[in-house]
């Protein structure tokens, strides 16, 4: 198949800035291939080394309430129930019935039709719009997969954001991506950039899946992570969930390796979120070095980082539990979900 | 030339692994007159607690599987035991000290504890459950049901005993430890066992024969080390369900039955000696369920 190299892409304001005013796929592709390799050996080795790092007794009692505070609370099932949705909106409003001081998490994600009934769970306590309260991110785009049609997927899109999505996280067409249609991918993602758009002239938060486990390199994580960033994506964000493997410490890194570099760019901070296979405090406290590590502290916050996960709250509730009983707890001290 | 020995370290028995302890400590383990037998891991509490993490898990499985089997299982054990006496009284007589005619006995009383218990494994609940009169056109049926995961300190005192039948016995190690496991396993129950400390061979052994046989991964659990360290963690884990401290009588066990308190542990207190086969232990760490039904009115 011959690409068409002229084609102009949809306007985007920072792929503009960056490729110039005469935005071609052509110029996307010279861009995302010019980049440099990826040392796989090296990452996985600075990865590695940043997993080691001994965290205890206050440091640790920090780490776990902010990891609490960063985590989208997900349920993501084709089972999935309004009953459900309460649930999870209850648990996110008071992850630990036990302990008041427990911090409250940052997002609830969902699929879009479950939106109107996270909205009335959450009642006073949603963000809506403002920066106080917990948001609501709905997947869209015929997640998991991402095989529908660009009218059904902005429809999607458009749809959750109406029910009052404040977060909607997209996935980009692997199948295009991987056969070199940058143009497709970029386009797709300016086109629900601008459903996200909601009545008030607002924009609900982008995040833009690549779903490195099916990405193949690091390499073309690099690429994607580039192409969500240029075509206006908020947030990169590694995995659906679906897909083995899902968030791993090296992608989580390279990525933010991209944020990083963006940031000396352009100055302009985007966000990351691992998604999928976190489920232990130790793990996640990995990731929090990591991204201390790579682009400072000033990172960890919910407008720039979150964990995307649902079985990870309870075992950092358990930790926390550890900490402030002096005793191990168990699985009858949290909520089974 | 002589031949250079291999002292050998020994690991945990976590989950049907044999993983290091998580402290990466270990301790010599040394016969009666004082002389280096081996290393041993010496457990942390996180060990501890990871070894409760595999018997929760191991649990569900381990107590729906049938009676019937849960015996056969546990007669797999005795079986095997048999099979490799020789290694234990060996390690026995290196460790307790004794002739080898007293560690044949405690091989032998150990296999008849295996069998024994494992003879129960589909009878108990036949004893200890019961079908209740109620006023009323019900069937009243009360049956016993594993509590969950027991912790349990293995009997540690050398000072030995003697056999129902009257037969000295120089050390338990071995006979100790069959005599608290096997009651709390055959009912369903996973263990969190820790092994006598000075002389742990014989248990380190075991585990190499409970990996070998039919006993699925993580339904018992043998941890080396100190109790005196490890037992207050396991007393105060929200998730034990039962503590037995047949073998605390050196520790603190008050303060041990105190903490254990705090979660409505079922305890069981220390026992001199060796505790003799009974049914009295296989019920103590089993919960009554009752059941209604309804009796058909036509």
């Amino acid at each position: 198949m011959t690409l068409e190299q002229s084609v102009s892409l949809a306007p985007a304001e920072r792929a503009i800035q960056l490729l110039g005013g005469d935005l071609t796929e052509r110029a996307l592709r010279l861009h995302l291939e010019g980049l440099s390799g990826v040392d796989a050996v090296g990452l996985e080795q600075r990865a590695a080394d940043l997993g080691t790092r001994s965290i205890k007794t206050t440091s640790k009692a920090w780490a776990l309430d902010r990891i609490i505070e960063l985590i989208d609370l997900t349920t993501l099932e084709g089972a999935d129930t309004p009953g459900k949705v309460r649930s999870l909106a209850s648990k996110a409003m008071t992850p630990d019935a036990g302990d008041p001081t427990t911090p409250r998490v940052a997002a609830v994600c969902v699929y879009g039709d479950m939106v109107p009934f996270a909205v009335e769970a959450l009642g006073a306590a949603h963000s809506a719009g403002t920066d106080r309260g917990i948001n609501i991110a709905a997947v869209a785009t015929a997640f998991p997969s991402g095989r529908a049609s660009l009218r059904v997927k902005l429809a999607d899109t458009a749809d959750a954001v109406a029910s009052g999505a404040d977060e909607i996280d997209m996935v980009i067409d692997r199948g295009a991506f991987l056969s070199g249609r940058y143009g497709q991918v970029f386009d797709e993602i300016v086109a629900v950039k601008d459903a996200c758009r909601r009545a008030d002239g607002t924009y609900a938060h982008l995040k833009v899946i690549l779903e490195t486990g099916e990405l193949n390199t690091y390499d073309n994580v690099r690429r994607a992570s580039w192409l969500g960033i240029l075509a206006g994506g908020d947030f990169i964000k590694t995995s659906t969930g679906k897909v083995a493997p899902a968030a791993t410490l090296p992608v989580t890194l390279l990525m933010l390796e991209v944020v990083r570099d963006w940031r000396r760019l352009t100055g302009e901070r985007i966000g990351v979120k691992p998604a999928g296979g976190i489920r232990t405090s130790k793990d996640a406290i990995k990731y929090l070095v990591t991204v201390a590590e790579t682009v400072g502290e000033e990172w960890l916050t919910p407008s720039l980082f979150r964990f995307g996960a649902s079985s990870l709250l309870n075992d950092v509730l358990l930790q926390r539990q550890k900490m402030t009983t002096g005793h191990y707890s168990g699985p009858d001290y949290v909520t089974v979900d | 030339m002589s031949r250079l020995a291999i002292p050998k370290t020994y690991k945990l028995y976590i989950g049907g692994k044999f993983p290091r302890s998580e402290s990466g400590r270990t301790y010599e383990v040394v016969s009666r007159a004082g002389g280096f037998l081996a290393n041993a891991a010496k457990a942390s509490r996180k060990d501890a607690r990871d070894a409760v993490v595999a018997a929760r898990a191991a649990q569900p499985g381990w107590a729906s599987a049938s009676g019937y089997n849960r015996g056969q299982v546990l007669y797999r054990i005795a079986e095997l035991l048999e099979g490799r006496r020789a290694q234990f009284i060996e390690e026995i007589v290196a460790s307790e000290g004794g002739t080898a005619a007293s560690a044949s006995k405690q091989v032998d009383a150990a296999v008849d504890v295996w069998v024994w218990y494992a003879g129960w494994a589909d009878k108990y609940v036949q004893v200890a459950g019961n079908g209740n009169a109620v006023s009323g056109p019900y069937f009243n049926l009360s049956t016993p049901e594993p509590t969950g995961v027991v912790a349990i300190i293995a009997p540690q005192s050398l000072s030995g005993g003697s056999l129902s039948g009257g037969a000295a016995l120089a050390g338990n190690s071995l006979l100790g430890l069959a005599s608290v496991v096997a009651p709390a396993v055959l009912t369903g129950n996973t263990v969190v066992v820790i092994a006598n400390e000075s002389a742990p061979l014989s248990a380190i052994s075991l585990s190499e024969v409970l990996a070998t046989s039919d006993v699925p991964g993580g339904v018992i659990n043998i941890l080396t080390g100190s109790p005196a360290e490890i037992a207050p963690w396991l007393a105060s884990h929200a998730d034990v369900n039962a503590l037995d401290l047949t073998g605390a009588e050196a520790l603190e066990w008050v303060d041990l039955q105190i903490s254990a308190a705090d979660t409505l542990k079922r305890v069981l207190t220390p026992v001199s000696g060796v505790p003799a086969p009974s049914l009295d232990r296989i019920v103590a760490f089993t919960e009554t369920k009752t059941v209604w039904h309804t009796k058909s009115l036509i």
